[in-house]
């Protein structure tokens, strides 16, 4: 699980660390007291056991998995934490309806954008920002989609920064993974520590399959009684295959790779030892240029010919949309709060990060001058790259990227540094704090439903803040405390 | 199921029947080549099984002579040559990987574990060994895979297109190895039913493990008729064209959706199971099989045309 579980996760502190689990006065906080308990009642040899317990189990069901992937030996874990990231009732309330109207408003963008474009001519979002954006789609346009959901599965990134204070880090909308790992972490801690299930009460998050499934049959194409879903995967080289087989096994629908569907008529079917058979919902894990060469690159192997066309049919619904990336790159990301209003008529619940937009010759001008303090990324990157983190750069790196940002300023935004918080986590030394983020996942049918919780993502390196597998991080499992 | 599930795992099991059976050839070689013919050329009993496996021709544009260590190379553990031993393990491996959610771990780690130790191999391993030694390894790793598929894997369809897979490749396997002896032939008319003619059908017996087999059916000298009913039309007999066919159209009319598979399969087996060997010779043996062949590769064609080429509505 690279490039899409990657998210920035990289603000940069200069204030006071949030620790989720203990006061600055040194007093364990309410939700985490029976848990600090349990772990004073623990000796440092008895944890370690359990961290290598809990390895060898991961990389029991690593082996079943990594053979979809790499070859003997090359798929390398990333690193689970036996820590829980505790999150009390009240704040999870907050965060899933804070999640749940942004989603909702998200959608309601992404439809307006390939319909009326009223927020465009209300004035509140810019013209050039839809068409100069790569991945707008022309051929989305007047589309009608299944009850106008584009985005049926999102992961969003969270940060806190301090009590009851999270922010929104980035919205991922077009194939969003990790959820795998959510599922996981869940089944190893429950099998490792049964006596802390017996005396927390987390909320359950195994059911995401179900109601991954059930938000699929909603969107099916209307007339469709008992529609067929399939996973479409770019196959087995893919990074996250193993997510894509594990989630089409949980739902019990086919794993299908391009080649294995065909379209007929403009209806799609998939090629079977039985016959063709109808296919009406693709989750599809293959992003959009990909999905048909007739429609988009031409020299696509992982596609379907025809796909599109098919789309635009209403013969059957591929989830996401294609083109909801419209939505989710950071100059966009500016303008959600906005959104909420002007479609929601409500205040957001979830803060953003105050971000400068470059492309304004006066946030240009402080930006420039304050790059020691900022964070500063491209519009369109993700993953992390392209990207300066002022406070940990050298002179020159700053010089240089001052370069860059004045050849093209519209091509950057840049944020201040913010305190992301930390929650305890079994290193070397013992248990000690480490930066975290959260990845929940919002799915919209019929209506919007999340699990609770999501993927905590966790710094391992004492004082990192980047959490991004490909950098040491780890992953957590969520309890989300059901009172 | 997918076709591309089917295809895959269909062609894993025909891999590692192949391997198998290739192993067999290069054993009757190996055990003819021991016989002091006299009047053959040095070595040419190892013409067979490039003949047998339609690869005499690929063979003398890579090897300037036909030698034991040669054939063993080519047919054994040559990357580039498509069918050897070496290259169907690779192939069976391959198509598990690609299916890995369609087959056990068991199967797999057999799988995996085979490979492993093919890739290892070298020619002076197996002269080492003795290539005895390794036509029995092969054969035991395919046995084991057997096994293990049918002692661990659901009844489900990717059960049958494993069997399937299986029996085609066993059936034109065996057509094949039963033709050796006319790439063979024995010196002059004379010697039919002498001592080296003996020695030759004993060896293609042993080959196809069915010397014993021969011994309990019939309790007299092995004669060419005999040895044809025996893998012919015999359906007790596990590695005949009869039990192959059996097995066939059992699993064909199991996996349904019907069509000239099962039709074609109808008609080998009816063939079979009404046939005489009296027939079979007034034919001609080598063109019997000659057609069995041709039949096998068009149920083939068949198979994947109707399961694994899904076309259109």
């Amino acid at each position: 699980m690279k490039a899409e579980m990657q998210g920035e996760g990289s603000v940069v502190s200069s204030k006071p660390i949030f620790n989720e689990m203990m006061r600055s006065d040194g007093d364990v906080r309410d939700h985490y007291r029976q848990y600090a308990h349990w772990l004073s009642q623990t000796t440092p040899d008895q944890v370690r056991a359990k961290q290598q317990q809990a390895d060898t189990l991961f990389h029991r069901v690593g082996i079943t998995f990594a053979v979809y992937g790499e070859d003997s030996g090359g798929e390398r874990l990333i690193p689970f934490d036996i820590v829980p990231r505790i999150i009390p009732a009240h704040e999870w309330k907050t965060l899933s309806s804070g999640l749940t109207q942004r989603v909702k408003a998200l959608n309601a963008f992404i439809k307006d954008i390939y319909h009326e474009q009223a927020i465009v001519r209300a004035g509140i979002f810019p013209p050039g920002q839809v068409v100069d954006n790569p991945q707008f789609k022309q051929e989305m346009l007047g589309l009608n989609v299944p009850r106008d959901v584009y985005c049926h599965i999102a992961g969003v990134d969270i940060v806190r920064a301090g009590e009851g204070e999270f922010y929104v880090l980035e919205d991922n909308l077009r194939v969003p993974s990790g959820v795998s790992y959510m599922i996981e972490d869940r089944i190893v801690m429950m099998r490792l520590f049964p006596e802390l299930f017996a005396q927390h009460r987390v909320a359950p998050v195994d059911h995401y399959p179900d109601v991954l499934l059930e938000t699929l049959r909603e969107v099916a194409p209307a007339g469709v009684d008992d529609p067929t879903v399939v996973v479409l995967t770019p196959g087995r080289y893919n990074s996250a295959y193993f997510e894509h087989a594990f989630l089409a096994m949980q739902m019990g629908v086919e794993l299908v790779e391009g080649p294995d569907l065909f379209v007929s008529n403009d209806a799609v079917y998939m090629r079977t030892t039985q016959g063709p058979r109808r296919v009406d919902v693709v989750y599809r894990r293959v992003d959009d240029d990909f999905l048909d060469p007739q429609a988009f690159r031409p020299d696509s192997m992982l596609g379907v010919p025809g796909l599109f066309s098919a789309y635009r049919a209403g013969r059957v619904t591929l989830c996401n949309a294609v083109g909801t990336g419209v939505a989710d790159d950071k100059a966009t990301y500016i303008y959600v709060p906005d959104m909420i209003r002007f479609y929601l008529g409500e205040e957001p619940i979830l803060s953003n990060v105050p971000t400068y937009q470059l492309r304004k010759p006066d946030e240009c001008a402080y930006v420039l001058a304050h790059l020691e303090e900022l964070v500063v990324k491209e519009v369109h990157g993700s993953g992390g790259y392209g990207m300066l983190v002022g406070p940990c750069a050298t002179r020159t790196q700053r010089e240089e990227y001052k370069a860059k940002i004045l050849a093209m300023p519209h091509n950057f935004i840049a944020q201040p540094t913010l305190s992301l918080s930390s929650c305890p986590t079994f290193v070397e030394q013992g248990v000690a704090p480490r930066h975290v983020d959260l990845r929940p996942f919002v799915l919209s049918g019929r209506e919007v439903r999340l699990v609770p919780g999501g993927l905590t993502r966790v710094a391992l390196r004492e004082g990192s803040l980047v959490v991004n597998s490909s950098q040491g991080g780890g992953t957590k499992d969520t309890w989300v405390l059901d009172n | 199921m997918l076709s591309r599930i089917a295809d895959s795992l269909y062609w894993m099991a025909r891999n590692m029947e192949r391997a198998e059976n290739t192993a067999r050839m290069l054993d009757i070689a190996h055990r003819m080549a021991m016989l002091p013919t006299g009047l053959l050329e040095p070595a040419q009993e190892w013409d067979a099984p490039l003949l047998i496996t339609g690869q005499y021709t690929t063979f003398f544009s890579k090897y300037p002579v036909r030698t034991e260590d040669n054939v063993i190379q080519f047919l054994g553990l040559d990357p580039d040559n498509p069918s050897s031993i070496y290259s169907c393990i690779e192939a069976a491996r391959e198509s598990g990987r690609s299916v890995r959610g369609a087959i056990t771990a068991e199967m797999w780690e057999d799988l995996n574990a085979t490979w492993l130790e093919i890739r290892d191999m070298r020619l002076e391993r197996i002269k080492h060994m003795g290539p005895r030694d390794f036509f029995e390894w092969v054969k035991s790793r395919s046995h084991l895979f057997r096994g293990v598929t049918v002692g661990t894997m659901l009844r489900d369809e990717a059960f049958q297109f494993i069997r399937l897979g299986t029996f085609i490749e066993r059936a034109d396997n065996t057509a094949r190895i039963l033709d050796v002896k006319y790439h063979i032939l024995l010196p002059n008319v004379a010697d039919v039913g002498g001592a080296a003619d003996y020695y030759q059908w004993g060896a293609l017996l042993r080959s196809v493990s069915a010397f014993q087999a021969y011994r309990k059916a019939f309790r007299e000298q092995i004669k060419p008729q005999r040895v044809a009913e025996l893998l012919i039309l015999r359906e007790d007999m596990p590695r005949s064209l009869h039990a192959c066919m059996n097995e066939v159209q059992d699993i064909l009319t199991a996996i349904g959706n019907p069509g000239e598979p099962q039709r074609l399969a109808g008609e080998l087996h009816a063939g079979l199971h009404y046939g005489r060997v009296e027939d079979i010779f007034a034919q001609g043996m080598h063109e019997y099989l000659s057609t069995f062949l041709s039949k096998v590769a068009r149920l083939g064609d068949e198979i994947t045309r109707q399961y694994f080429s899904v076309q259109y509505a």
